[in-house]
């Protein structure tokens, strides 16, 4: 077969698609654009939903980008096991469509923040973590204001036994998520959502001071290599 | 009732409220004669923004000519003053476009949406150049760290950069923030954006061929700013600011990420002839600049531009200054088309009028003519006044208050800590982690090294595959232009000069934004003329042309003027960004090294500020000479590889120079000073100097490469360790030095 194929949607206020798609490319994979407006995926083998500001935010994160034609595709693929990975506004996006549980809050500091973080990877067994180990401890950018991750007690609890929590902030919470928990996963591994940014951690030259999330997009073609 | 040409003609006496809306009698009289009858109210309003200070340049015009005249021969150049923004050729097919500009009196009314719509203005100057924006930087000033006002005015002017830049996904690569009591009661905010471009697809703000059509797309016009350029910009503060709260316009950064677009789309596409951005004055200005660069002529009818509020009156959708907005000529032929593009982007577009050969500006409302002008007299042609100007009274003893004579301290420990801590010197995490710097996946360096970098390949479809870079650098320091005018302009463009340089990047082009007291005081116009005069001959000197920038007046609290502020931004570039130089110490068991030489300079320094607030005597001396060479020492340098890491000695001297160096990335060094006298070889703020970080097997090249150049080079010690250690002076560990510098500001803002 050729090489696996990964769909970036780009939403009117997306930011970070061309990132995520150089970052596809970098790991030897096809980046497909898939349009918000678009009923079609294009059969793409895995889905990246990159961060941004989409509708700029109004009414609440990814409030409105639930709602968009290729989310009437996307929801359902999702949930028949097609990978999906959101990242910041993606993240949010995929808990709005109910894909993933809980909800993204204000930062408990009230400011945005971009910063270098410390990421501990809890489960290595998700479509977009196989290439780490768990346990390992990882670098990745952070941007946003709204990433305090909150769900209520039972829900907490049973992404934490399911072993869902898939990353987890080390050394400062920056924005007061619950449990530190900075991305979580669907009971069945295949979406995936986390406010850090690999994609703006796979090459030397740019962006944070790490290629740590390179594995993110070489876990999911080696995914596809090995079926 | 509007007030059409008929009226105006049937009742020539009729009063008109030139005066209120900022015309003085002469300039309101000068309009009766170009038009041969009163202007109709609409013209009236046409004319009082585009004769006023911020839209005209009616006081600084006759200065900024120098920076034509004296003009260094460039052949980067591609399109210089005048335009939206200046356009430098970097290579490749490739070219850069770039301009800094001022929304300081809005962001005093109104923080967040004044330094918002500051950013959202400079952005779509890039934009209207045919440019894909790809970096914002901010240049800001604030009154002290601690006064009340500062507290409301900081953390809104922070959000509002952060959170406008953010939403539209331009990363903020750098910039800078300091504080002085001149800013108390009237802050700068400073922005400038830098956008990138095939040379053969600039566009430029024209409306040629009869026939074309007028678009308007873009957000709807509301009551936004109405008369905010000609009432705010010129007008000072005085206990009646917060009556003029309205006036500063809101903004939409969703909206402007959909332009961004939509414009790149369209320009991709070639369906636009000519393209305008609406900033100051609105719609005034972009029918009249479009108009009297064309073919000369336009028909609009007002009553076609998309309205938030129904009940505006001609006059106003004339004056406001709602953002996001732009006007394009497009041909009849492309209109579908440019149309389509619009709609699959969600921008509203509504053709507003078309392009004539009458050599007139018509504008209709409800089908009577209420506008007839030449367009030209109103966007070219507006009032030129030469200012009386003369030395400040007190100029002479100022100077000749020598901070040489101040008493020096013992304890250089103590010292050190006490300026690392100091508001100007401490660390600005606080406010660029509210900054994303990475956005695009295009960032090689941004806060704190010296200059931004970007790499530029990937950037636009279709563009040449090139492994270039560029590099921006902004700065400005009051203190020393307050102390002397002309080599503080200079000063500040020699900083930047330096900070693209130690990159590796070489120094193509310059912006500027001026702001300053009010013009009629002829001693803040000497100032003026002063600092432009020293800013055109050092231009000359090193080589850099300005492109364009942006002239603020009217900076003062009551009747006491800020200090002169000429902020200066110098583009570079990299022929190959991979070989950019890296911030500060990158790793231990390298040799330092510092270039250039150290004199006793003391006036203005950060020293003389923080531990005896004290202002006098004369800036640092300038070498232009010597900052040539400095930097063609340091491109050399860079493009053969041989340094690791630099830092540029600035503000506070070689002390903080080392602190700053060894703080980017955890690591100590143990040096020796070259001088006989510790304290003035670690606070003087002598310019010319940077230091640099470089393999013991590549010290020796880098030696040549100096002495080659005669550029003054001293080994001083090595890299490693957890401390900073300046041999037989001090030792402090690198983790005291991050806890002090890190404090400050957070003790004030973090609640």
């Amino acid at each position: 077969m050729g090489a696996a194929r990964v769909g970036v949607v780009t939403f009117p206020g997306t930011l970070d698609d061309q990132d995520a798609a150089r970052a596809v490319r970098h790991a030897g994979a096809e980046a497909v654009p898939l349009w918000h407006a678009d009923r079609d995926l294009k059969g793409v083998d895995a889905v990246f939903l990159p961060g941004g500001f989409s509708y700029g935010d109004y009414l609440r994160c990814g409030a409105i980008s639930r709602f968009a034609p290729l989310m009437e595709e996307l929801i359902p693929a999702a949930r028949a096991g097609l990978p999906v990975l959101g990242t910041c506004n993606g993240f949010q996006i995929l808990c709005e469509a109910h894909l993933l549980p809980g909800a993204l809050t204000r930062n408990e500091g009230l400011h945005y923040v971009c910063r270098d973080q410390r990421i501990l990877v809890e489960n290595a067994a998700t479509a977009w973590t196989g290439e780490y180990a768990s346990g390992q401890e990882i670098l990745l950018p952070i941007k946003h204001g709204e990433g305090r991750y909150v769900a209520d007690a039972a829900t907490i609890a049973a992404l934490e036994a399911g072993g869902q929590v898939v990353f987890r902030y080390l050394g400062g919470n920056p924005n007061g998520s619950i449990n530190d928990i900075a991305g979580i996963c669907n009971e069945a591994g295949n979406v995936v959502g986390l406010m850090p940014h690999p994609e703006h951690a796979v090459e030397e030259l740019t962006g944070a001071p790490s290629v740590d999330g390179r594995g993110f997009f070489t876990s999911i073609l080696k995914r596809f290599a090995n079926l | 009732m509007t007030d059409s040409v008929r009226r105006a003609t049937e009742t020539p006496d009729e009063p008109q409220p030139y005066a209120e809306l900022g015309m003085k009698t002469d300039e309101y009289e000068r309009v009766r004669t170009i038009l041969g009858r009163r202007p109709t109210s609409s013209e009236l309003a046409i004319y009082s923004v585009m004769w006023s200070e911020h839209c005209s340049y009616k006081s600084s015009k006759v200065h900024l000519r120098q920076f034509g005249s004296k003009a260094p021969e460039s052949e980067a150049l591609l399109v210089g003053m005048g335009e939206n923004a200046g356009v430098v050729d970097i290579g490749d097919g490739w070219a850069a476009t770039f301009k800094i500009e001022s929304h300081n009196h809005p962001s005093y009314v109104e923080p967040h949406q004044g330094a918002a719509t500051g950013v959202g203005g400079i952005v779509r100057d890039i934009m209207s150049m045919g440019a894909r924006p790809v970096a914002v930087m901010d240049a800001l000033r604030f009154g002290p760290l601690d006064a009340p006002d500062t507290r409301r005015v900081l953390p809104g002017v922070v959000e509002g950069v952060g959170s406008y830049g953010n939403c539209l996904g331009l990363p903020n690569i750098g910039g800078e923030t300091s504080f002085d009591p001149c800013y108390i009661g009237n802050p700068l905010v400073n922005a400038l954006c830098v956008g990138l471009l095939r040379k053969d697809q600039i566009k430029l703000a024209t409306a040629p061929g009869p026939g074309n059509k007028v678009v308007l797309f873009g957000a709807s016009t509301g009551p936004d700013g109405i008369g905010g350029a000609s009432v705010l910009a010129s007008a000072t503060f005085e206990d009646e600011s917060h009556a003029k709260r309205p006036a500063v316009q809101v903004g939409d950064p969703f909206m402007e990420k959909l332009l961004i677009e939509c414009c790149l789309e369209l320009f991709e596409a070639d369906v636009v002839v000519g393209i305008q951005d609406l900033g100051a004055a609105g719609v005034s200005c972009a029918t009249t600049e479009l108009a009297a660069k064309g073919t000369g002529g336009m028909r609009v009818d007002l009553g076609l531009v998309p309205l938030r509020d129904p009940s505006l009156r001609p006059e106003e959708i004339l004056m406001s200054e709602s953002q996001e907005r732009m006007m394009a000529v497009v041909t009849p032929e492309d209109i579908d088309a440019f149309m389509a593009i619009c709609a699959r982007w969600d921008v509203p577009a509504t053709v507003i009028g078309e392009v004539t050969d009458t050599g007139r500006l018509v504008m209709t409302w409800k089908g009577e003519v209420i506008v007839d002008i030449p367009p030209g007299t109103a966007a070219d042609d507006g009032p030129v006044y030469e200012r009386p100007f003369h030395e400040p009274a007190g100029q002479a003893a100022l100077n000749a208050d020598d901070a040489g004579r101040l008493a020096r301290p013992d304890d250089l420990r103590a010292t050190l800590l006490t300026l690392l801590g100091s508001p100007n010197l401490a660390s600005k995490e606080w406010v660029t982690s509210q900054y994303d710097r990475y956005v695009r996946g295009n960032t090689v360096l941004a806060t704190p090294a010296d200059a931004g970098v970007l790499r530029i390949g990937e950037v636009m479809p279709g563009a040449e595959e090139t492994d270039r870079g560029i590099a921006l650098a902004t700065d400005g320091n009051g203190r020393y232009a307050r102390l002397d005018p002309y080599a503080g302009a200079q000063l500040a463009l020699a900083e930047a000069y330096r900070n693209v340089a130690v990159t590796g990047a070489r120094p193509l082009a310059v912006t500027n934004c001026l702001n300053f007291g009010s013009p009629e005081d002829p001693e803040v116009m000497w100032q003026f003329a002063e600092a432009v005069r020293g800013l055109a001959d050092a231009c000359k000197t090193l080589g850099v042309p300005v492109t364009g920038g942006n002239v603020s007046f009217y900076n003062q609290t009551g009747s006491t003027p800020i200090h002169p502020t000429p902020v200066v931004g110098v583009l570079g570039v990299l022929d190959d960004v991979r070989k950019r130089v890296r911030h500060g110490f990158t790793a231990p068991e390298l040799k330092v090294v510092l270039l250039g030489d150290t004199r006793a300079e003391f006036g203005g320094s950060e020293w003389a500020h923080v531990v005896h607030g004290h202002l006098g005597g004369l800036p640092p001396a300038v070498d232009l000479d010597a900052e040539r060479a400095l930097a063609a020492v340091l491109v050399e340098a860079a493009g053969r590889g041989l340094v690791e890491g630099s830092h540029d000695v600035s503000d506070g001297g070689l002390a903080i120079a080392l602190t700053e160096a060894c703080l980017a990335r955890g690591v100590g060094a143990t040096v020796h000073l070259p001088g006989d006298d510790a304290f003035v070889d670690l606070f003087s703020e002598s310019t010319g100097r940077v230091l640099l970080a470089v393999r013991p097997e590549s010290y020796d090249a880098l030696a040549d490469l100096c002495a080659r150049r005669e550029v003054p080079y001293y080994c001083i010690g090595a890299t490693g360790g957890s401390a900073l250690t300046v041999e037989g002076v001090l030792e402090v560990p690198v983790d005291e030095l991050r806890a002090v510098h890190a404090g400050t500001i957070p003790a004030i803002f973090a609640s």
